[in-house]
C-alpha cells in the first residue's frame, strides 16, 4: 500500500516526529511504499543538518536522512514554512543573499502542492502533529 | 474509519470528541499521551467501556511502556499493538483520522 506522511511538529519539542519516524520505518519494513514524507509548520525543523544532540540521545535529523538513503525516500520541506524558520538549501541561501544553508541530506525544499499530490497519490495520508 | 488520538483525556477533550462521534465498527488507537486514557480506574473508564461495546480500541505498546505502564494497567478489552500492527490498522481501515 502507498502511504503519505505529514509531520507538523519539530524534533525534541513534541513526540510527533518520533512517532512519524517509527511509523514510516515500520511501514517500509513491512514492504509498503512511502510516496512522500511532507514536513510542514514547525515540522520543517526536522530538516536542519546543524543540530548536535547529546551523543546518548537519538539524532532525529540524521535518522530521517539515513532512512531516506536506505529506502530512497522523498522527504519534502515546505518552502514557506522553511524560509520563516531559517531552513534553506544552497539555492535558496544564494537567492536570499544568506551566507550559509542548512538543509540536511535526503531532504528537498518544495511547495505545498507536494502535500496535495501526496494526498491524491497515496492510499492513506497519516498526519502526525500536536 | 481508524481514529488515532495522541492527547491525554486529562489534558484536552479530543478523545471525548472522538468517543462521541465514533461510529459502530470504527477503530480507535491511542498513542503518545493518548495512552493515559487506557489506564484502569480513571474518570474516563466508563466512556471507554461504553465505546468498547461498539468499537475496537487499541493502545500503542511502546508509548505506554515509555510512560511506565504495563499490560496489567490497561482496561480489559483494549488491545495493545506494536508499530507494525499500527501500520496494519491503517491498512485495514480507511480513512485514518488524526485527532490533533
Amino acid at each position: 500500500m502507498k502511504f503519505g506522511i505529514l509531520v507538523n511538529e519539530g524534533p525534541y519539542q513534541h513526540q510527533a516526529s518520533d512517532s512519524a519516524y517509527h511509523f514510516t520505518k515500520a511501514a517500509l519494513e513491512k514492504g509498503h511504499e512511502i510516496f512522500r514524507v511532507f514536513f510542514y509548520h514547525d515540522g520543517v525543523n526536522n530538516g536542519t543538518r546543524l543540530t548536535v544532540p547529546p551523543q546518548d540521545d537519538r539524532n532525529v535529523i540524521n535518522r530521517w536522512s539515513e532512512l531516506a538513503k536506505q529506502y530512497n525516500l522523498d522527504l519534502v520541506v515546505c518552502i514557506a514554512a522553511a524560509q520563516r524558520r531559517g531552513i534553506l538549501d544552497e539555492n535558496e541561501a544564494k537567492r536570499q543573499g544568506k551566507d550559509a544553508y542548512n538543509l540536511a541530506d535526503g531532504f528537498r525544499i518544495s511547495g505545498l502542492g507536494q502535500l496535495i499530490e501526496a494526498g491524491i497519490q497515496s492510499d492513506r495520508l497519516i498526519v502526525f502533529g500536536d | 474509519m481508524l481514529h488515532i488520538v495522541n492527547k491525554s483525556p486529562f489534558d484536552r477533550n479530543s478523545l471525548q470528541s472522538c468517543l462521541r462521534l465514533a461510529q459502530p465498527n470504527d477503530a480507535i488507537l491511542m498513542y503518545e499521551d493518548g495512552i493515559y486514557a487506557a489506564f484502569k480506574g480513571t474518570v474516563i473508564e466508563n466512556d471507554i467501556q461504553t465505546t468498547l461495546s461498539k468499537c475496537k480500541m487499541y493502545v500503542l505498546k511502546p508509548d505506554f511502556e515509555a510512560r511506565g505502564m504495563n499490560e496489567g494497567n490497561v482496561i480489559p478489552g483494549i488491545q495493545s499493538v506494536s508499530y507494525s500492527e499500527f501500520v496494519d490498522l491503517t491498512v485495514q481501515y480507511s480513512p485514518v483520522q488524526a485527532w490533533l
